[in-house]
């Protein structure tokens, strides 16, 4: 057994003032690298939770994204009747013909304005969103300049509340509805009627996808195939999951970023610990040399100091994941480079999230407390208890 | 040599560098010390009395000559070999006390106890025993800063004694204590040494304290005066 813990928790607690600004440090390193995780986790929590598995997402051949495919009604009457395709109760094919543009709206964070996605979409289409549904107004009316707003946009484009009018198009469109889909991407769309989204932009016969419901898996996958490989068609399909899932790009980039910053800051942080740690050891040089005469090796000296600085950054994380801890749930948006327009989502702070926080801090407390733990291990005992 | 000897040093010689001078702190000591003795190492500063004690519980490295220490040749011994042997043969009571701030008196006591194969019980158990002996059974609780030098110093003595080292080594142990408090310590150490059979080593200066001991050896320039002999002045 070596020196105990006890020893260098209490000499955390008598050195409050060196401790509190080294875990405040560490802290803040820990909070933007965590900031910037619980953004992407919710970017990516809202893609994925986007794509049914069940669903096939058909664009024009080599298509990456809705905005820029082109899909013609002759294509979905092709298309829609083909195997594996599941059926309504009515008995009607599972199979959904929608238009995708982008409007200008202006944000809370952008006046100027941003793009935004609006979506010409049938009552089948609105269906087949399982999760979707209204949870304030109604939905619009066929045939109508009507539109309902996802949750998300309600909050971050004041334009866009119920009884306000947007203008695009042709004319103006009340608001007449907020849907929610969860935490799915359809919380940062605006949907209205196919037939009167495609004739105010004047693109009645060049719409934008078609999303098929499938039986099963194995039919779905049948499905992806048949389809991308009809040279008839011209049009590729995919999962509707991975469609959302290759999405994620626009987190990756974000990311790496704060990751790069984060490594950055933590170099910091590191050297910070590592002061504190110096400091340490240099006003506890006869604790040290006393330790060595009772008996205790100069790797119990070295492990010692190494735990004391790891436990100081644990502290550290701590306070990172306090200081990070308000940020969940808040709703926030980003220029998604596939759709190019805004999805907005909301930070997710998750117990992993912030396990990775504190393990990320001990990283740094390890670094950093690992040249002064050897520098108070290769003290020469007399020199230690003569306090130098 | 014999078992009875518990301290053997022929030619021990230390030599060092200081600020370019070359100093000879030791020259040519040859000294034994025999169990169940209370040896006083006196002389003035800079006579190698420290420079003896240290060579003696491995603290330091001889740079000449030979040194036995309970039967075990110390330049034998590596670094690791020198830390345990330490734990297990050797209590050492500094003139500054050396406690461990941030822990009571039992948990400094307890300290060289958790180098042992003991269970927690058991080393509370012997270091409150060892507490009891030097008469602080009452402040177990207490950390360092709320004992009175003499009180630390028993603690700093409780922890010399509770591994049952065979020797115990003080260096200057009433250097820092008022008169009565360092009665109190000395006997103590007497005690130890009458009652329980601890040999003892003890650095001084002070003459009145070497009176507890049984033998007084002085040293002068580095080098071990005859036994019987003081100095000149």
């Amino acid at each position: 057994m070596g020196i105990p813990v006890s020893y260098n928790l209490r000499n955390l607690v008598v050195r409050k003032t060196t401790t509190v600004m080294t875990a405040l440090g560490i802290g803040l390193t820990v909070a933007v690298l965590l900031a910037i995780l619980a953004l992407v986790g919710g970017l990516r929590s809202s893609l994925q939770s986007s794509g049914n598995p069940l669903q096939v997402l058909v664009l024009r051949k080599g298509g990456t994204a809705e905005l820029s495919s082109v899909v013609t009604q002759a294509n979905f009457q092709d298309i829609k009747f083909k195997t594996g395709i599941a059926r309504t109760n009515a008995g009607q094919p599972m199979a959904s013909l929608e238009m995708v543009t982008v409007i200008d709206l202006e944000s809370v964070d952008a006046p100027q304005g941003i793009n935004v996605t609006l979506r010409g979409i049938t009552p089948l289409g609105i269906e087949m969103r399982d999760n979707l549904k209204i949870i304030s107004g109604r939905w619009f009316q066929a045939g109508q300049r009507e539109v309902v707003v996802g949750e998300s946009i309600g909050k971050r484009f004041p334009g866009a509340r119920i009884g306000q009018r947007l203008h695009f198009g042709r004319g103006d469109w009340d608001v007449v509805g907020i849907m929610s889909a969860g935490t799915g991407a359809s919380n940062s769309e605006i949907f209205g009627d196919l037939n009167q989204v495609s004739s105010d932009f004047q693109r009645p016969e060049a719409l934008s996808s078609v999303l098929l419901r499938t039986t099963d898996a194995v039919a779905a996958k049948a499905l992806v195939n048949d389809i991308s490989n009809d040279p008839k068609l011209n049009l590729d399909a995919m999962s509707e999951a991975d469609y959302y899932n290759a999405q994620t790009s626009s987190g990756i980039v974000i990311e790496s970023l704060g990751i790069f910053v984060s490594i950055i800051m933590g170099i910091g942080s590191s050297f910070a610990a590592m002061n504190t740690m110096y400091a340490a050891v240099a006003r506890r040089a006869q604790e040290i040399g006393t330790l060595r005469v009772l008996g205790f090796s100069r790797g119990s000296i070295l492990f010692s100091f190494f735990v004391e600085s790891i436990l100081l950054a644990a502290l550290g994380g701590l306070v990172g994941c306090l200081l990070v801890v308000p940020l969940n749930g808040v709703t926030t948006g980003i220029g998604n480079f596939v759709t190019f327009s805004e999805i907005d989502f909301n930070f997710r702070v998750t117990p992993q999230i912030m396990a990775l926080g504190v393990a990320f801090a001990m990283v740094l407390g390890a670094l950093g407390g690992l040249f002064p733990a050897r520098s108070a291990s290769r003290k020469e005992i007399l020199v230690a208890l003569r306090g130098i | 040599m014999t078992d009875n000897v518990v301290i053997q040093t022929s030619s021990l010689t230390k030599e060092f560098l200081r600020d370019e001078f070359h100093v000879v702190a030791l020259k040519g000591v040859d000294i034994e010390i025999h169990k169940g003795e209370f040896v006083a190492l006196m002389g003035p500063s800079g006579s190698g009395k420290s420079t003896l004690l240290h060579l003696i519980a491995a603290m330091d490295v001889a740079t000449g000559g030979n040194i036995r220490v309970l039967g075990q040749d110390l330049r034998a011994l590596n670094d690791r070999q020198i830390a345990r042997w330490r734990n297990e043969n050797i209590g050492f009571v500094f003139q500054s006390f050396n406690l461990i701030p941030v822990l009571t008196a039992l948990e400094n006591v307890e300290l060289p106890l958790k180098l042992t194969n003991l269970k927690k019980q058991e080393r509370l158990d012997h270091a409150n025993t060892a507490l009891k002996l030097v008469g602080l059974g009452d402040r177990t609780g207490h950390f360092p800063r709320q004992l009175s030098g003499g009180q630390e110093q028993r603690v700093a003595i409780a922890r010399a004694i509770v591994t049952d080292p065979a020797l115990i080594l003080a260096d200057e142990p009433t250097g820092n204590l008022d008169a009565g408090s360092a009665q109190d310590i000395l006997s103590l150490l007497s005690q130890l040494n009458k009652e329980h059979g601890k040999t003892i080593v003890m650095v001084t200066h002070d003459p009145h304290a070497a009176r507890f001991a049984s033998k007084v050896r002085y040293l002068e320039k580095g080098e071990l005066l005859a036994e019987g002999a003081v100095p000149a002045d």
